[in-house]
């Protein structure tokens, strides 16, 4: 199999992910909205004080943009796996991990991206100190596509079983946990004026790690998935 | 018999040697060998339940046999298998058809993933199977048998030898499994393979039509 056609199919299936979500917009709205809705409740819960909320703000922004990811994983194979295209992917001439890597791309575009520009205002609600914003956004452009690619693992796995919702959470959220840590540690370091580049060159590794990995265990995570 | 399973393992072809399929503690199909050549179809009959369907999803590798293996051009379909995904096509129940997609973009979709350059325009296709003025309306809009015809007009594109099919003829009209039932027919006298499960007589010259019943 030539690079340039299975470039092309990687091509044709991230178009085809983003014609879909497009075409189904109120599916991709629930996250963002989950994310906006759950951030700026803290103000009303907590207390409006500027100060409480900064300290709150990096670990309350990353775990909700975590949360959100983890609602909108579950539609990256359903309704594939519904309408039998699944088993068309999987009897292409094509490395599966590619066309894995395609839909991965086309969720993170779809959830992750609307997330990062979202974050700033967000981030602004909750009294976070300017000079940390850069941070939340350098973590969140490096730390989203991870969340996406690990939780592709995880749908894929739990994607032939009816409820699978609470097992994606629990095979996923431990996975998630060094990101999160690593997130919110740089952009509360940020805040406090402190050196961030140990914390962002982890997530960059993770970020390497997860690229080349998952998608090769996503793959053989749908053939189990389908048998 | 060392000697006669090396001999058979090189012919073309797709060949099946006794292949055992368990599901919990029930047998669906046990010791099945058969082969398949150019210019021949299959059919595989028997009741619901008898295990039509998992033995097409065996065939294409989406299911593995509790024992036995397939060959295509003598080699197991696993080490074979960017070989044998570029030569075969396989329907299921679910055709893989996006609703939310045009016949058109489902089309392309398919082409990209099978790799191959259409030989006709795909609007030549859909018109051939009958979704002239269809090709622009999303397939959600579409009823049950003509999302079916826009899942064949997938093989009359494909350059595919071996078509294997889970019920083509459900949900279409008499008109429409006149018309593919000629399909397949037209595939399988210019030396194409067919695979396929149903109750439809199909109208193929003696020794063309292998038939295998399956019964629990």
């Amino acid at each position: 199999m030539s690079e340039a056609s299975s470039y092309n199919a990687f091509y044709t299936i991230l178009k085809r992910d983003l014609i879909l979500a497009f075409r189904t917009r109120t599916e991709m709205v629930n996250p963002l909205l989950f994310f906006i809705i759950v951030i700026s409740l803290f103000p009303l819960a907590v207390s409006p004080d500027p100060k409480v909320l900064q300290s709150l703000a990096p670990g309350v922004i990353w775990v909700a943009a975590l949360l959100a990811t983890l609602l909108s994983l579950d539609s990256m194979f359903r309704s594939d796996f519904d309408d039998g295209a699944l088993e068309q992917m999987l009897l292409s001439v094509h490395p599966v991990s590619v066309l894995v890597l395609g839909k991965v791309l086309a969720h993170w575009l779809v959830t992750g991206i609307p997330l990062l520009i979202l974050a700033p205002l967000l981030a602004v609600l909750m009294h976070m100190p300017s000079d940390s914003i850069p941070a939340l956004m350098a973590t969140l452009a490096l730390g989203g596509p991870i969340l996406s690619l690990v939780g592709a693992i995880g749908v894929a796995l739990t994607v032939g079983l009816r409820r699978g919702g609470v097992l994606l959470s629990l095979l996923i959220l431990p996975l998630y946990i060094p990101v999160l840590i690593f997130a919110a540690n740089a952009v509360s370091n940020a805040a406090a004026g402190l050196a961030i580049a140990g914390q962002l060159y982890f997530l960059g590794a993770l970020l390497a790690l997860a690229l080349t990995l998952t998608p090769v265990a996503t793959a053989a995570a749908l053939r189990i998935s389908l048998r | 018999m060392p000697q006669s399973n090396l001999s058979n393992n090189h012919t073309s072809g797709l060949t099946v040697k006794g292949l055992t399929c368990r599901r919990d503690d029930r047998i669906l199909f046990k010791g099945l060998d058969f082969s398949l050549e150019a210019g021949q179809a299959l059919q595989i009959e028997g009741p619901n339940g008898s295990g039509k369907t998992t033995i097409l999803r065996i065939l294409c590798g989406l299911t593995l046999p509790t024992e036995g293996e397939v060959f295509w051009n003598g080699l197991p379909i696993e080490d074979n298998r960017v070989e044998y995904m570029a030569a075969m096509d396989f329907i299921g129940h679910a055709h893989g058809i996006k609703s939310e997609l045009t016949p058109l973009e489902n089309l392309q979709v398919a082409m990209a993933m099978a790799n191959t350059r259409p030989n006709q325009s795909l609007e030549g296709v859909l018109e051939q199977v009958g979704l002239r003025g269809f090709e622009d309306v999303p397939a959600i809009t579409l009823s049950a048998g003509q999302c079916r015809r826009v899942a064949l007009g997938r093989l009359l594109l494909s350059k595919s030898l071996l078509w294997i099919l889970d019920e083509p003829f459900t949900a279409l009209d008499v008109q429409g499994q006149a018309q593919i039932e000629s399909m397949l027919v037209n595939h399988v006298e210019q030396g194409g393979m067919v695979i396929l499960t149903s109750h439809h007589p199909l109208a193929l010259k003696d020794g063309m039509l292998k038939t295998i019943n399956l019964r629990p």
